[in-house]
């Protein structure tokens, strides 16, 4: 009960300084939109290769889009807390009674929002392209999003209270963040690559997310990958939120 | 209000062991002012972060406001308000919800934490900066707002680290008489400083932490009376090394210490201790530059205690 209520304020906090700043959205919207612009067309001429997946184009790549913002908006929210480190205003709530989870959860449910808000945008500007949603494809697909939110926001959350400092903080995030992103068949589909490369992309949990966007997206809402897809983010999302719990639990010296 | 026994807290490295507190004993009475003074690196805010459930003690027992630090945190985070030297609240935010949501979060309704905190901005002269971003804040302004989001939740205990350090003396003047209102509403206040004449004027008791000891604890009275009689600061050409030991085998010239090429000698009598000098290294051929004659400060407590001074370790 308590956890709840405290979750609640701190997710009201970051609501209202959200609000106060609300360009970020757009901002952070801003680089799928480009790949939308710029990058999809150049899919078009792919659809007919052996190995492409059905779908058309747009009902391929949106998905991955959509895991891709994600991935990255989630991975970018530790240089929020850093600067409220700095500002002392962790270690102020850590005096208070308040509960350490609701420390963690309050603010990643922000993100969340915030990603749900940029996936609603992005698939809005993905129909005119050629982007046929159906009901239950928007449902999982935000369900997947939200899971990934929830689970690399909290692992991003525990890399920051670890690294305390943003010139350290960027290059990790960065370079962990390429290779999920590559190894996850987003901009091209894993089918086309040789069998060494589907091999490693089969440790990255994303790709597991991707296939199942990409399924649920073409009418496959039931199969197997999709229970899968949903099933591995959402342990990806309980690792993260363990993680990130007990280093907010931890005294921060 | 705050009892500890034997306090100690060793942070463990990759190569080395820290004792930042070895072994620290505080008596510290209900609705006084206690200002702990230290050198950086003494052991002073790992000290504070201990009492304020911030960092678990290694060793040692602690009652913070009448409950069992180490048993239970959860009771004393009910209790105490804490300010740190950073600062507490975030450039994005405005005052006001900066204090409502801390009052929330200790258990207060919304009305009620609204009702809180419009008292505290008018208090605290933060009415008309009370809706806009705490980053347009002046210093004085963010210190006191600090100092508001500490209060908050009526503590029995607050704890201040640092509390004007960087401020202008106008605003180090308002949280002065900010901290005497605190006392005289009964709460306990235990402040660090860096600012010796702060600690004289604000407070009841003081104690001084050095390698993670206590050296000294009394009223600031008290510990100027145990720097007996009178201070000569004296200053000569070349290395103090000869002056110095030439000093130390007169018997007038109970202490000596060393700041900055000058030496500091502690006099039963000021008067007559100064001609002797001038006659001493006149004999010796040593050029004299300055000699002053003042009352112990608590500088001089903290030089006697510490071997160091406190304005020079100043961050």
């Amino acid at each position: 009960m308590k956890l709840l209520r405290d979750t609640w304020l701190m997710f009201l906090r970051y609501l209202m300084i959200f609000l106060g700043n609300p360009a970020w959205v757009i901002i952070g919207v801003a680089q799928p939109v480009l790949y939308l612009l710029l990058f999809a067309p150049l899919l078009k001429s792919l659809v007919h290769i052996p190995g492409f997946p059905p779908g058309g184009a747009y009902n391929v790549f949106v998905p991955g889009l959509l895991i891709q913002l994600g991935l990255f908006g989630a991975s970018g929210v530790g240089f929020g807390l850093i600067a409220e480190l700095r500002e002392g205003v962790i270690e102020r709530f850590r005096v208070t009674p308040c509960s350490r989870l609701a420390l963690l959860l309050g603010r990643a449910l922000r993100d969340i929002l915030t990603l749900l808000i940029q996936s609603g945008i992005l698939l809005a500007l993905s129909v005119p392209f050629g982007l046929r949603p159906t009901a239950a494809g928007v449902l999982v697909m935000l369900g997947l999003v939200a899971l990934i939110g929830l689970g690399m926001a909290s692992l991003a959350y525990a890399a920051a209270l670890w690294l305390r400092d943003e010139n350290s903080y960027a290059p990790l995030v960065f370079t962990l963040s390429l290779p999920l992103l590559l190894l996850s068949g987003v901009l091209l589909p894993l089918q086309l690559a040789p069998d060494w490369l589907q091999h490693i992309a089969q440790a990255n949990p994303l790709s597991y997310a991707v296939t199942a966007a990409r399924d649920v997206f073409n009418g496959n809402g039931g199969s197997v990958d999709v229970v899968k897809g949903l099933a591995i983010m959402a342990a990806l999302a309980l690792v993260g939120i363990a993680v990130g719990a007990r280093r907010f639990a931890r005294a921060i010296a | 209000m705050i009892h500890t026994r034997a306090l100690r807290r060793v942070f463990r490295g990759r190569k080395s062991t820290v004792e930042a507190v070895a072994g620290v004993d505080l008596n510290v009475p209900q609705g006084q002012t206690f200002g702990f003074l230290g050198p950086n690196g003494a052991g002073k805010t790992t000290t504070l972060r201990m009492l304020a459930t911030l960092l678990p003690p290694t060793s040692g027992e602690a009652q913070v406001a009448g409950c069992d630090l180490r048993r239970e945190p959860a009771r004393v985070r009910e209790r105490i308000g804490y300010v740190s030297q950073e600062g507490s609240s975030f450039e994005d935010a405005t005052g006001r919800a900066e204090l409502v949501i801390q009052g929330r979060l200790y258990g207060m309704s919304r009305a009620e934490a609204g009702r809180r905190a419009g008292e505290l901005l008018q208090s605290l002269e933060l009415t008309d900066c009370a809706d806009r971003k705490t980053k347009t804040y002046s210093g004085g302004q963010k210190r006191r707002l600090d100092v508001g989001i500490g209060l908050m939740h009526l503590p029995q205990l607050l704890f201040l680290d640092e509390p004007t350090t960087g401020l202008d003396p106008q605003s180090r003047a308002r949280m002065w008489d900010e901290v005497r209102r605190l006392r005289d509403a009964g709460t306990t206040v235990f402040l660090t400083t860096h600012y010796l004449e702060e600690a004289d004027a604000l407070c009841d008791r003081i104690a001084i932490i050095d390698h993670g000891r206590i050296v000294a604890e009394g009223t600031p009275e008290e510990l100027k009376r145990r720097v007996a009689g009178d201070v000569v600061v004296v200053g000569t050409e070349g290395s103090p090394a000869t002056t110095r030991k030439l000093l130390l085998e007169q018997g007038f010239v109970r202490e000596l210490s060393e700041e900055d090429g000058t030496l500091r000698l502690y006099v039963d009598r000021g008067e007559t201790a100064m001609p002797q000098i001038i006659r001493i290294l006149d004999g010796a051929g040593i050029t004299l530059t300055a000699l002053s004659l003042h009352r112990p400060s608590l500088d001089d407590v903290f030089l006697r205690q510490t071997g160091r001074s406190l304005r020079e370790t100043a961050a």
